[in-house]
This record gives C-alpha cells, structure tokens and sequence, in this order.
C-alpha cells in the first residue's frame, strides 16, 4: 500500500517544564480529512501536545510537519495562517465585541489572506454569518459576546475557529461544561466540521469520543499508550488500566 | 446607516471649528488654535492607548521629536517650513520605530516604565545638548523665518487667522485619518488585541508587529503635532520633553473618551477651559484639576465621548 502523506506528523516531539516531561518523544500522524480523539487521564500532556503542534508553546526537541513542510520554528500566528486553528480549553473570546465581531475576526484573517478575496464589509458579512449559522448563533450575532451563556460561547469558540477556514482544526475540551442537550448538537456540529476539515479532538467524554472519533490515540505520562479504532481501544488492556479504570 | 451619521458628525465638528474662527473673540481664537494642535497630540496618543491598549508614559519625546525636528531645523539650519515640518515627522517617526521596537517586548507596568524612561533620556538629551536647545529656557523661532509657503502665495504664520486655519486643517487631516484607520480591518485588529491579545495571535494575526504599526503610526501623529506646535507658536524647548507632557495626552484622552475619535478634542478643551478659568480665580488651579478628574472618574469613567457612545449614541466610532 502507497503510503499517504498525513496532514499533520511529529516526530520526537518533546517538552519539558522545568524537571517535568509533559511530552516525551511522540512520533504522530494524522491523515487528511480525519476526526482523531486524543485521550488520556489528566495530566497526560494532551494540552501540551496539541500547545506544541499550533505553536502556543514551542518544543524542547523533536519536529512538527504540516502539509509536507516542517512548522517546528514557526511561531504560531504564521501556522494559523497555514492553516492550524485552535480552540481555547478555557473559553477565550473578545468578550467586550459584539459575537458577530468575534468571527469577523478570524473572517478577516482569512480573507487578507487569500489573494482572492478582500476583507469588504460583504465578504466578512458572508463570512462571518455562514460560521455562526453552522454553530447556530446566527441569531446572537448583534450581542455582547461576554452576554452569550457559557455553551453559547464554547459555541462561538468553534466558529472562530470555523471563519478561519482551517485545514486542521484543534479542539481542546470543547464539550467541557455544557448539558447534554447542547452536547448531542455539538457532536453534529462536529461531523459536519468533519467532512471540510480535518480534526483534531481533545476530548473526557467518551460518548462524544466513541460517537465522533474514526480513530483514538491515548496518551498518559507524556507518550503515546494506544492507538487504534474506537473498538481496539476500548478492548485495549493497557488503555483499561490507564484510563478506563478497568 | 452610522457610516454616514458619523460622518456628518464630524464634518460638522470641523464647520463649527471653521466658524469659530470668525466668531471667537481674539484670546479665546488663541486658546483653541493651541488647543486643536495639543489636541492632535492627544488623538496620536489615543491611537496606541485608546484602541490598542498600550499605556505609555513616554509619548512627550515623540511631541517634543517633531517640535525639535521641526525647530531646530528652522532655527539653526536656516530651513523654510515645509521640509522643517517633514524633518519633525521622520525625526518621531524613527524614534516611534526605535522605542517601539524595544519597548513592545514589556506589556503592563514594564511597558508604562520602558517608555517613561526612554522619555527621560530624551528629555536629558535636550538638557545636555543646552548649546543648541537652550534648554529649558528655549528657543524662540524668529518671526521672519515663519513663513508658510504655498502655491501662489504665502502666508505668515505669526498672524492668528493664518495660525488658526493651519492648525483647524492639521487637526481635520488627522481626525480624518484616525476615522478611516480605526473603521479599517487594521483598527479593527488593533481593538481586538486590547481586547483579547492571545485569542488574536491564535487567530493568525502578527500581534507584535500590529502594535508596532499602532506605535509608529501614533508617534508619527504627535510628531506631527510637535512640529506644528513650533512653527506655529515659535517656541522649543525642553519643557514640552518633561513627564508632564506624557502625562498630560492620558489625561485628556481619559477625560475626553479613550478610543473614540473625538474624544482627545473634547478633552484637551475641556482641560484648558477648566484650567484657564480656575486660575482666574485661585493659584491653587491644580485643585479644581483634580477635583474635576475625581468627578469625572466618579459619574463618567468612560471619559465625556465614551460615556456619551455608551449611554446614547452606540454609533460614535
């Protein structure tokens, strides 16, 4: 079998805090078009990991390639700009901007990008009402974004995400704190994300895992423990005991 | 719709401006003209602490750049006063670039105390150079040589219609220029830095050198205020170097609205206004200043423009 260029690898990707390995040597691959879960207990290094691949933070070793070109030294507003999105785990939005404001944002940094496209107040009408339409917080655009309630913000961290347009795009807890009502319409939300855009899913809850993911990759300790499918990790006897508290 | 509604607001605030020239009586024409060039000081130094949220406690040296650049080339080197006006503006311009470049690696307080003391070596600099400054004594430029040519004609700065009309068509040039840059996508990444500076470097903007824009731009406004202010009162000297002349652009920006584009207008004439009336009547005047700066923070903490954007007219930009 050919082997397909993945989207997204690390190779030896490490940090250290200070004495502690939050990451230590992970080899990763994420194919295009892919919906990947990361799980692992807490304090496994998953935030850290996904901190390593969008640049927030950079590495003590190791690489990061993206689209078949090596990002490791780039600083992370320029692999935004590739193409990497990311979602806060703790909801970070211009709270004082109106919601429609917050994804004309990324709306603009897309569309100043593309050498196609100008950030006209059309364009970003455009495009800032389609993202909020996909989240379904179209009809919130005018408020206050500080106004919106806790699962309508997570909400409006997604479409930020979404107006971007990424190639990938990291979602860190994204269903931490919502009911379950709004959950079963995120996991929607999600697969339809999916069939755009590649993504990458921190994620506690193993309903929405097991609903969303085609493949789970568990990380405890800084490495990689597990790889597989939905059914090899749940079947996995390493995984259990982590994680699974089998 | 509030496009236009702004506009006509400021084309308005600048007609009444225009009016009063032919109104005002002499002393108080005299007041407005010092008032509109501070006031152009003011907006440059709205752009980076109004919208952009960087609290300097330096921008005197980018006044005090562009008054010497302007005056010290008109009074050494002999230079008539259009090129003397385009060596204050590069004069703060490289210096905005300079400072900014080093002092936007601090945020906060580091930042507030970066650029104060990059003010005092300016200011120290002044003092030490005395044989070309004068120092605080000053110079004064020689009413001869202020001389404003245009096509076809000439125009003496020294008269206060000339002075008057010149510092009303600085001010509209940059108002202009502040409305357009803050209703930009430019203007719009620079808020939402203050706003949220993690969210928009994750959003793929380049936060460092956006801020650095917002810091050469603004440097360049009051650069541009400093140079006018000395070929149009003939006078340089170190005093508009000085702390006080950080400070004073916060204090009107804050009493006239930070990040509206009127605000810096309403405030420094607000601020002449109650300092020029209080001295009429005690020498104490700093008194009713601060008492005036108390009331304000109680019943208007968003500062006159955006108290008012808050309470009545969203719009306002």
């Amino acid at each position: 079998m050919a082997a397909v260029t993945p989207l997204l690898s690390t190779r030896g990707l490490s940090r250290s805090f200070g004495g502690l390995k939050a990451v230590r040597e992970v080899d990763f691959a994420l194919p295009e078009g892919q919906i990947r879960a990361i799980i692992g207990p807490n304090g496994a290094g998953k935030t850290t990991f996904v901190s390593l691949v969008c640049g927030r933070i950079l590495p003590s070793s190791g690489s990061v390639v993206f689209d078949g070109r090596d990002v490791s030294r780039l600083p992370a507003h320029k692999r935004v700009r590739a193409g990497i999105a990311y979602t806060f785990q703790i909801t970070s939005i211009f709270s004082n901007l109106t919601v429609f404001d917050n994804v004309a944002l990324a709306a603009q940094r897309h569309l100043l990008d593309d050498r196609q496209a100008r950030p006209t107040a059309r364009a970003l009408e455009e495009d800032g009402m389609a993202a909020l339409e996909k989240t379904g917080l179209a009809d919130f655009a005018e408020r206050r974004a500080g106004n919106l309630a806790y699962g309508h913000q997570r909400l409006l961290e997604v479409a930020m995400g979404l107006a971007l347009k990424p190639r990938l795009l990291i979602l860190d807890e994204p269903t931490q704190g919502l009911s379950d009502g709004e959950i079963d319409s995120f996991v929607a939300l999600v697969r339809e994300i999916g069939r755009e855009a590649t993504v990458l899913l921190i994620e506690h809850n193993m309903d929405v895992v097991m609903a969303l993911a085609e493949r789970i990759t568990v990380m405890d300790q800084g490495c990689i423990l597990a790889e597989g499918t939905p059914e090899e990790i749940r079947a996995d006897k390493a995984v259990q005991q982590a994680y699974l508290g089998g | 719709m509030t496009n236009a509604k702004s506009l006509w607001l400021h084309a308005a605030v600048i007609l009444l401006l225009f009016a009063l020239n032919f109104l005002l009586p002499e002393y108080h024409r005299g007041i407005f003209s010092r008032v509109m060039v501070l006031a152009v000081f003011a907006m440059g130094y709205n752009l980076a602490f109004g919208y952009t949220g960087l609290l300097s406690l330096g921008h005197a040296m980018f006044f005090a750049a562009g008054l010497y650049g302007a005056g010290l080339t008109v009074y050494h080197l002999g230079w008539s006063i259009w090129p003397a006006l385009g060596a204050g503006l590069l004069a703060g311009t490289l210096l905005a670039l300079v400072v900014g470049f080093l002092a936007l690696r601090t945020t906060g307080v580091a930042f507030m105390i970066v650029t104060l003391m990059f003010a005092q070596v300016f200011y120290l600099t002044t003092l030490y150079f005395t044989t070309y400054t004068r120092g605080e004594e000053g110079l004064v430029l020689p009413q001869a040589m202020r001389t404003l040519a245009l096509p076809g004609a000439s125009f003496s700065l020294t008269d206060p219609a000339t002075r008057y009309m010149a510092a009303l068509a600085l001010l509209t040039i940059v108002l202009g220029l502040t409305l357009i840059l803050v209703r930009s996508p430019y203007g719009r990444a620079l808020i939402a830095i203050r706003e949220n500076e993690e969210r928009m470097r994750m959003l793929g903007y380049d936060v460092f050198a956006n801020k650095l824009a917002s810091v050469v731009i603004s440097g360049l406004i009051c650069a541009a205020a400093g140079a006018a202010y000395a070929v149009l009162f003939g006078y340089v000297g170190s005093g508009f170097a000085s702390i006080q002349y950080s400070i004073l652009p916060l204090l009107w920006v804050l009493l006239g609205g930070g990040a509206t584009t009127l605000g810096p207008l309403i405030g420094t004439l607000f601020m002449f206004y109650i300092i020029d009336t209080a001295s009429d009547y005690t020498t104490a005047y700093l008194l009713v200043v601060g008492l005036a700066l108390i009331l304000l923070i109680l019943y208007f903490p968003k500062g006159i423009a955006g108290t008012v954007r808050e309470r009545w007219l969203p719009w306002l930009p």
